[in-house]
């Protein structure tokens, strides 16, 4: 499809303004001469039904959750209630200036300070910061609260373990905080090997981050034995909290252990992903740790909220403001929806979705860790292989049955992984339909491997030259040399 | 419960083919002693009736650009946004998708990045731009991040001009790694150009200004970039996207990395956030970027379509070696500045710095005319200025607040020797009889 930059002509324009009301003052008595442009800035000129047609068309090219089933493991993409998208919309919360005096964003701050309230008490953790825009953001700020705290201890340690099954943004973030990352490898159950966790663990160890359910979908049962170890050599134990959907109501972070949690509001609290964002990554720690979580905080005094910047042993801001604080609006919506009778259901219905799809997929392909599942459920296509189909292969052939590919080729501990995380919001039906079609594919893979292979059939392109991508990089659009 | 199919008899008949009597066995591998015993403590399940007079009666307790008239900037914009961007941005084939890892059925969203990147790039003057970042503030203290990767050296060089909160953010990302960094102090408004270049070194490695800076004041960066160069140091902009529609590009005056709040392009206010980081810098540094990367290529029948690239760079890659740790973006506010800049296109975004530019110099000229306030720097300006004031800038936006006009920033939070100074902020949006009160006010005070 054509780009909007070869869209339009000279001269066309989709936008209005009103007519200057002042004196028009010569450009260059109010600029520098030598930082006046020359020419205009190159960007499109198109009438609005010109551009309107070329984003609805982009629209249609693309495919959102609400055209259907979306099991990304580990991205949580269940439905995300039209409700929290009106509430954002009040004009009170999208039309009022951060810096505006706290007495005129009382509202805002009230909200700020009652969802904090709810998230430490599903967290249970004893503080909460609103302020990391996204997962990553608030497992790097997790990390600068460790430092901070052993560093006012006088010792900042130098090392992060890791398990092998991670999501990449922990050692990365890790990374960032200034820290060597020590990777474990996995038990053959797919969870953290004590063993190889006591041989390196000692005072040089500064925390360990853990995601729980795992990157597997296995819940950690030896996490309060875990949480012991590291605790008794002094270090703090970290939760990614990007699986926090299959543990709502059965248990909280702060119960097994945990130091830090953060919790991805886009995930489990159902805000929209946008594409790709935006997120919200508020971080939970305990009590030791509040001192150093960023400024500003939101306190309450008597029925006065207020943002609290005094706090001298704070990290720091890691946001311009104070968060994504329309993805705010949008969680705080969710969780009273729900309310404390229904969040359980939200883990239960997950946890019995992914069994079911483990169960009915059992056969067709490997599993390569048996065990109990929660929320997601990880095969291999490692039979598939054999046949020269790889999990990328079946990833495109599912395209073609109107289903989003689950996750695949991650976790990197397993080969040929494909990791279906259903969420709780779709029906036994469309379980059914997904596991027929997998089961369809890998029946296809048996009798008729090219039409895997050569999958998507019924895309808008086929498959794309990834790899032509990084080699000759267009990276924008250029114009034509007349 | 609504968002939740399946029917207690559904679960039975699930359970079932699982093969397990309830749905407790299937979580039996929790201990015991850590389970929650009883609910949570919540509140009750609300109706969306319910629901949503709950939030309105929050959203009510705070005052809006809608209803008042606003004259704060200071990283924060009130500009004009066209209905067709809200119009796109709620599309939910775009709003409910996620990163798009795979091409093929994510071609809307990665085309779109595509022309996203594209009109950065000609809006900063430089050949790649990333995907978006965070924020303003995350996308600079990314960009000094990078500036290290690229220039092998680790001191960091910024201007006291540069937002504050922006500053602090930097030191929060640097906390961990503790990275040299020296500010410089500024003189009528604008960085001080003799501080600026008795601190930099051989050792330094970025060079941060703003552009124009928070004070309002466009900054000579072209002698700055020059005199980074010849150091060897690389140059960080933070440029504002609209003042970019009548000022040079940093990327045409040399600049190796473009970033800045995108805010301004087409995103509400919202109490600061989800906002923009916008990131744009030279092709030759492509792999030392941070962020998602879209680039075009062909399928199999020569098609032209989209796809992420530059992975390897990326943490669930690289892992700690990565260039970054971000992973979710802003890709939806990168939509909404797409929407944006192709409905204003390059008249409309001229037309809209030019508007901002006079009305700001209006306002300025009437407010610095009044007895016992006057105008402190004479460096050039674009939507923002600095006015000294008579009494306390809290003083005076209480005032303001009893007509319905949100004030200007109090400089003292920010600047301690700036006690008694206030910033106004114009955008295109202000109208002379807005600006005619504003003054009419500030003279009773």
């Amino acid at each position: 499809m054509k780009l909007i930059f070869e869209t339009g002509a000279p001269g066309r324009r989709s936008y209005s303004l009103p007519a200057l009301d002042v004196p028009d003052n010569e450009l260059s008595s109010l600029i520098p001469a030598d930082l006046i442009k020359k020419e205009d800035v190159n960007l499109p000129e198109v009438s609005e039904v010109e551009l309107i047609r070329h984003f609805t068309r982009l629209s249609q090219m693309n495919f959102g959750l609400d055209l259907g089933f979306y099991p990304l493991g580990s991205c949580t993409m269940k439905y995300n209630p039209k409700l929290n998208e009106e509430t954002a919309k009040m004009p009170g919360f999208l039309h009022s200036h951060p810096l505006q005096p706290e007495h005129l964003s009382q509202g805002s701050l009230k909200l700020m300070y009652e969802l904090e309230v709810c998230l430490k008490e599903i967290s249970g953790m004893n503080r909460v910061s609103l302020q990391p825009a996204a997962g990553a953001h608030g497992e790097m700020s997790g990390m600068l609260v460790i430092r901070s705290y052993h560093e006012s201890n006088g010792s900042p340690r130098k090392r992060v373990i890791i398990p092998d099954s991670a999501h990449g943004t922990n050692p990365a973030s890790a990374a960032l905080a200034g820290y060597d990352v020590t990777v474990i490898k996995s038990t053959r159950e797919g969870l953290v090997d004590i063993n190889e966790l006591k041989k390196v663990l000692d005072s040089d160890c500064a925390a360990v981050m853990i995601t729980n359910p795992n990157t597997l979908g296995l819940f950690e049962k030896d996490i309060v034995e875990i949480s012991r170890l590291i605790h008794e050599a002094g270090a703090l134990l970290y939760m990614d909290g990007a699986n926090l959907n299959a543990l709502l109501g059965i248990t909280r972070p702060g119960d097994m252990g945990f130091d830090v949690v953060h919790i991805n509001l886009h995930k489990t609290f159902s805000t929209p992903h946008g594409g790709g964002g935006p997120g919200a990554g508020p971080i939970g720690v305990v009590e030791k740790l509040a001192p150093f979580i960023p400024v500003p905080t939101v306190e309450k005094d008597g029925d006065r909220y207020y943002f609290d910047y005094n706090r001298p042993q704070s990290i720091g801001s890691i946001h311009g403001f104070y968060s994504n604080f329309g993805v705010l609006v949008k969680a705080y919506t969710y969780i009273k929806k729900m309310g404390a009778a229904c969040i359980h259901d939200i883990s239960r219905n997950a946890i019995i979705n992914a069994n079911y799809i483990k169960k009915r997929l059992e056969g067709y392909y490997t599993l390569p860790i048996a065990g109990q599942s929660m929320h997601e459920c990880v095969f291999s296509s490692k039979l598939q292989k054999e046949k020269g189909v790889h999990a990328w292969d079946i990833s495109k052939r599912i395209q073609d049955f109107g289903f989003h590919p689950p996750t695949v080729n991650f976790p990197l501990v397993v080969e040929e992984a494909i990791m279906i995380e259903p969420t709780e919001t779709e029906s036994k039906e469309t379980l059914d339909k997904f596991c027929d079609v997998m089961i369809t594919i890998a029946k296809e893979v048996e009798t008729t491997p090219d039409i895997v292979k050569n999958a998507p059939h019924t895309m808008i392109v086929k498959r794309l030259d990834e790899a032509q991508a990084v080699k000759k990089p267009v990276l924008r659009w250029q114009k034509p040399t007349q | 419960m609504e968002y939740i199919p399946n029917t207690p008899e559904d679960q039975k008949e699930m359970l079932r083919v699982i093969g397990v009597s309830s749905y407790d066995e299937l979580i039996s591998n929790i201990p015991p002693e850590i389970r929650l015993k009883g609910e949570l403590n919540l509140s009750a399940p609300l109706s969306e009736l319910e629901v949503m007079s709950e939030l309105k009666s929050l959203s009510i307790m705070n005052v809006n650009a809608d209803d008042f008239t606003c004259f704060l900037g200071a990283g924060a914009y009130d500009h004009f946004i066209p209905a067709v961007v809200p119009h796109i941005i709620s599309r939910s084939e775009f709003y409910t998708a996620y990163t798009p890892y795979q091409a093929e059925m994510s071609q809307g969203v990665l085309q779109t990045i595509f022309e996203y990147q594209t009109m950065i790039c000609e809006l900063t003057g430089m050949e790649v731009a990333n995907a978006s970042m965070y924020d303003g503030a995350s996308a600079m203290a990314e960009a000094a991040m990078m500036a290290i990767r690229i220039a092998k050296r680790n001191e960091i060089v910024i201007s006291s001009t540069v937002n504050p909160r922006y500053r602090r953010v930097l030191a929060a990302y640097n906390s961990g790694l503790k990275h040299p960094v020296k500010t410089i102090e500024s003189s009528n408004g604008i960085t001080d150009i003799n501080k600026l270049s008795q601190a930099i070194t051989d050792k330094t490695a970025a060079v941060i200004i703003q552009y124009p800076n928070f004070l309002g004041s466009i900054e000579d960066i072209k002698t700055i970039i020059d005199m980074t160069h010849k150091a060897g140091a690389a140059s960080v902009i933070v440029a504002d996207p609209i003042a970019l529609g009548l000022l040079k590009s940093p990327g045409e005056l040399g600049a190796e990395i473009v970033v800045g709040e995108g805010q301004p392009l087409g995103i509400p206010l919202s109490f600061g956030g989800p906002y923009l980081g916008f990131f744009a810098t030279r092709m030759e540094h492509v792999r030392k970027m941070p962020g998602r990367i879209v680039g075009a290529t062909t399928d199999k029948e020569g098609k032209v379509g989209y796809c992420l690239t530059f992975q390897t760079r990326e943490q669930h890659i690289k892992r700690e070696r990565a260039t970054s740790n971000i992973c979710s973006n802003q890709a939806l506010m990168a939509l909404a500045a797409t929407v944006y800049m192709s409905a204003m296109g390059k008249n409309g975004i001229r037309e809209t710095a030019s508007l901002c530019l006079n009305k700001t110099a209006y306002a300025k000229q009437k407010i610095g005319e009044l007895n016992g306030y006057s105008i402190p720097f004479t460096s050039p300006v674009f939507k923002e200025f600095v006015v000294k004031t008579p009494v306390p800038p809290s003083v005076i936006n209480k005032m303001l607040e009893k007509e319905k006009i949100v004030g200007g920033l109090d400089m003292g939070t920010y600047y301690p020797e700036l006690g008694n100074h206030i910033l106004f902020c114009v955008t295109e949006k202000r109208t002379k009889s807005e600006i005619d009160k504003l003054v009419k006010i500030l003279a009773e005070v």
